[in-house]
């Protein structure tokens, strides 16, 4: 079925089984990697992705779903080649380690930013409580994006 | 030392893949997909202990177009290559645990090779199997050697046989069993790998690992041949999980090669994963000790470990090796005897995890502290200070101990943790229960020690290799130590850019490619830093010379790149230098370790007393660390540890069904901790050189998971009076452990 939405405010056309996982059809079909598998059943974050703004796991989700839509993945979040300020703050702080799982929470704490520019701290907490991390023990995620969203344009 | 006036080590500069990782620009293994890349899946057994025979497809299924792999199409011999021989890569007519590998296939698509998967049929004849590590030993069902015994120490200090046989006059005997279950290092990338066929007959092997040179030693086993190169991608997560298993999908993945004669992926799905993959060895640890009721002083301490290695051997003896070293905590006794056995069961075989031993018995170590604080009436910190590790003391192996952090890592946890949380991090949270909660506060103070590099003379056995190359203006590093996370890409380029006093920015590593870089020995043991960090130093200060001769002339290393008129690369070799360590295999006495971290580690918590959930409130850890290469990363890893830990000791609980499986191999429940989950935590960096590590640095990778979860168990006591003394500690086990004491018994 040939379906049709943006990603990454590139317009895109597909033609694949209506019930394909949006990840799927992102990494395979696209070739838009940076959303990552981790669990394949919604519990640990790593393919996030925003659908019109909302943050979801596209494991989880049909590509119909998806259809006149706009996606927006990991790498639609920089600006050319200025960084997002999550992705800075994530730089500065230290936020990513190994990096499986850095995607998925830029694009969360990406939500954020846009819907409270100045969240409490248990608040970044509570957004990312979706998202895990086995690395950082969350600490300097958490402090690159109050960073970011205390001192970042949004 | 060769210092700079740079100064980029010790410098939190941002880390060299970060601006790929931030991007989504990095690939994994799952991001490679070559021209005809097929994809393989794995047929495992589902009974504990059996006979296999007649492996085929189903006859129903259309088998088109998918190969199928069995033991018989192994061209070199049905063995991974570790300690021992006793691990079959396919199973060849009788599988020892569930999950075991039995066939291979490989599909043009992952969904088509997963039902291929599922209609490979074959017959099993089950025979019985044995769980309990308790009576595997010399059981007449016989599942490794003589006696199911993987390995057996004995290290004896002192006479403490005497002084157990007639107690000196003010004495107290304190004894108490500790248990801790098996944990899932959950690594949030799956094991995978991509093998290709090479033009030249052999095969390149891309994949998910910390230790390329173990898949090279595979490898060469089952092709029978060296004609492979192993590379590693970007890799998302090991803690040991992809220390030694990754030689085994490798071997799978090159099987399917073999005959399809096309690449071919490996990807683990998650529950597949969790019900196969190596875990953390459960323990049983029994202690008694002889104790001064006057000053809390050791007097004689005997541990009895128990640990169960699972179906085949893998590295249990090593962990069996540095649980029996690390048994009596950091704490110093004159006249000690730990037994340890590491026993063999039909459950899947257990392996390499963050801390290799240390996390189970610094667990029964420190909870038996407790105890004996609990026994004399005295407090847990003060029996803690009076026999804490200091300079000169004497360790069980025989060792005389050098910079010990011990006693600093303490004042400076507890100092910091009397001070309020910093504004900026401070916030408040609701209890379990919401208003209503009846809430315990309550907090726990632990100290651990961890032997840095391989044991004895592991590391002079290993000759770790590194070379150091300028390359046009760039110096590039040559190590088969991988960045799993932990900074490696980071760090070495910074103590190459120091000692040569040369711009960080032309600095780096080269690929982790086996076709390229010597075996600096595996990314284990919290030997990459300090080891291979000072081996890659070495090595720079070699290129510096050789350099000096080329031009012939001693000037800084940046004057003499920029008169050097040779193109040609020029590269410098080094391995690792024994700097005198003195050790006995035989009686475990000697130097066991070139020098060992130190860590206190302060938690508060509140426990909720109806729900026997503990919420987190805050974790400080002091952790001497030689030198902080790079602050920003040494307290990532510190953190991430700590977290690790706590999920260890509340709420990661691996559940076996009837055939010793892992029954709940998902995310939604084996939980690991999330944002919510976690406290907001503080990283006191305390500095006490290494004399031998790179500008002083030891090594740090495990010794944040050796006893948080010990310190939660003594917040958890101190709140509510609850004794628990098994991991992990769930809501049900604190719940029933409360339920002993009416006036904090559940409503």
């Amino acid at each position: 079925m040939i379906l049709r939405f943006s990603v990454n405010e590139q317009p895109v056309e597909v033609d694949v089984l209506p019930m394909r996982r949006l990840l799927d059809t992102l990494r395979e079909d696209l070739r838009l990697t940076g959303a990552k598998e981790g669990c394949g059943e919604g519990e640990c974050g790593a393919c996030t992705v925003l659908i019109d703004g909302r943050a979801v796991n596209s494991c989880l989700v049909p590509t119909i779903q998806v259809q006149g839509a706009r996606v927006t993945t990991v790498e639609g979040l920089a600006d050319g080649d200025t960084l997002h300020a999550v992705q800075q703050a994530f730089l500065k702080h230290g936020g990513a380690q190994c990096g499986i799982c850095t995607p998925g929470f830029l694009v969360a704490a990406a939500e954020l930013l846009a819907r409270d520019p100045h969240p409490t701290r248990p608040a970044v907490r509570e957004a990312l409580a979706g998202n895990l991390c086995r690395c950082t023990g969350y600490q300097k995620i958490i402090d690159a994006v109050a960073d970011a969203l205390g001192h970042g344009e949004g | 030392m060769n210092r700079s006036p740079l100064g980029v080590v010790g410098e939190g500069v941002v880390r060299a893949d970060g601006p790929a990782k931030v991007t989504g620009a990095t690939l994994y293994v799952d991001d490679l997909r070559p021209e005809g890349c097929l994809y393989g899946a794995t047929v495992r057994s589902r009974t504990a202990h059996a006979r296999i025979s007649n492996i085929r497809f189903d006859p129903a299924f259309d088998a088109r177009g998918v190969t199928l792999v069995t033991a018989r199409d192994i061209p070199g011999e049905n063995v991974v290559e570790l300690i021992t021989r006793d691990q079959p890569a396919l199973a060849d007519g009788l599988v020892k645990h569930v999950a075991e590998p039995v066939a291979l296939v490989a599909a043009d698509t992952r969904e088509r090779a997963l039902e291929a998967a599922r209609h490979v049929l074959f017959d099993e004849t089950p025979l019985p199997p044995l769980f309990d590590p308790e009576v595997s030993r010399g059981h007449s069902i016989r599942l490794f050697g003589e006696e199911n015994v993987y390995s057996h120490i004995v290290l004896k200090h002192g006479d403490s046989g005497a002084l157990f046989a007639a107690p000196p006059q003010g004495a107290v005997l304190v004894e108490g069993t500790y248990t801790s279950g098996l944990q899932e290092q959950l690594y949030i990338e799956p094991q995978g790998m991509l093998v290709e066929p090479r033009p030249d007959g052999g095969l390149t092997v891309t994949g998910s690992m910390q230790c390329p040179y173990y898949v090279v030693d595979a490898l060469k086993t089952v092709l029978g041949h060296d004609r492979f190169n192993v590379v590693q991608a970007a890799t998302g997560g090991g803690f040991g999980g992809k220390e030694e298993y990754p030689s085994l999908v490798a071997i799978h993945a090159s099987l399917l090669v073999l005959k399809t004669g096309r690449p071919v992926k490996v990807i683990y799905r998650r529950d597949e994963d969790l019900w196969a993959t190596t875990k953390r060895h459960p323990a049983r640890c029994r202690y008694r000790t002889l104790v001064d009721a006057a000053t809390g002083k050791l007097l004689a301490q005997e541990a009895d470990l128990l640990f169960d290695g699972g179906a085949y051997n893998t590295l249990s003896p090593v962990v069996n090796s540095r649980g029996v070293i690390h048994a009596f905590g950091p704490y110093v006794c004159a006249h000690t005897r730990a037994e340890a056995l590491m026993v063999a069961t039909n459950t899947p075989p257990n392996g390499a995890f963050r801390g290799f031993g240390a996390p189970q018995v610094q667990w029964a170590a420190e909870r038996h502290m407790d105890r004996i604080a609990r026994t004399l009436g005295m407090d847990p910190l003060a029996v803690r200070r009076a026999n804490l590790y200091q300079d000169g003391d004497v360790t069980p192996t025989g060792q005389r101990l050098h910079d010990v952090g011990a006693q600093q890592v303490l004042d400076a946890a507890l100092e910091r943790a009397t001070r309020p949380l910093p504004v900026s991090i401070a916030r408040s949270r609701p209890g379990g229960g919401g208003h209503a909660a009846r809430l315990a506060p309550g907090r726990g103070v632990a100290i651990a020690w961890h032997g840095c590099g391989f044991t004895g003379n592991g590391e002079a056995r290993l000759m770790g290799k590194a070379d150091v190359a300028l390359e046009g203006e760039r110096v590039v590093v040559y190590t088969s130590s991988t960045d799993i996370g932990q900074g490696t890409e980071t760090i070495f380029p910074q103590i190459v850019a120091q000692t040569l006093g040369y711009p960080l920015e032309r600095v780096c590593n080269a690929p982790h490619d086996t076709a390229l870089v010597p075996d600096s020995g595996p990314t284990v043991a919290s030997r990459t830093a300090m080891v291979v960090g000072r081996v890659v130093q070495r090595a720079a200060e070699r290129l510096h010379h050789l350099l000096r001769t080329e031009v012939g002339a001693d000037a800084p290393f940046a004057e003499l790149v920029a008169r050097r008129t040779s193109g040609t690369p020029l590269r410098a070799h080094a391995e690792y230098q024994d700097a005198g360590l003195q050790w006995d295999p035989k009686t475990y006495q000697g130097d066991a370790y070139p020098t060992y971290g130190w860590s206190c580690v302060v938690v508060d918590l509140d426990v909720d007393l109806d729900t026997g959930e503990v919420l987190y409130r805050r974790l400080v850890q002091a952790t001497d660390v030689g030198k902080a290469l790079n602050p920003v990363l040494c307290s990532g890893q510190l953190e991430g540890g700590a977290l690790q830990a706590l999920g260890y000791a509340t709420c990661e609980e691996v559940v076996l069904d009837a055939q010793g499986g892992m029954r709940n191999n998902r995310l939604t429940n084996y939980i690991i901790p999330t944002s919510l989950d976690a406290p907001e935590m503080e990283t006191v960096l305390i500095e006490i050189p290494f004399a031998d590590g790179p500008f002083g640095a030891k090594g740090i990778g495990e010794i944040p998971h050796d006893v948080p979860h010990a310190a939660v168990a003594q917040a958890i006591e101190a709140a509510t009076g609850a004794v628990l003394d098994r991991l992990p500690m769930t809501p049900e086990r604190v719940v029933a452990a409360l339920a002993n004491d009416p006036g904090r018994a559940p409503r």
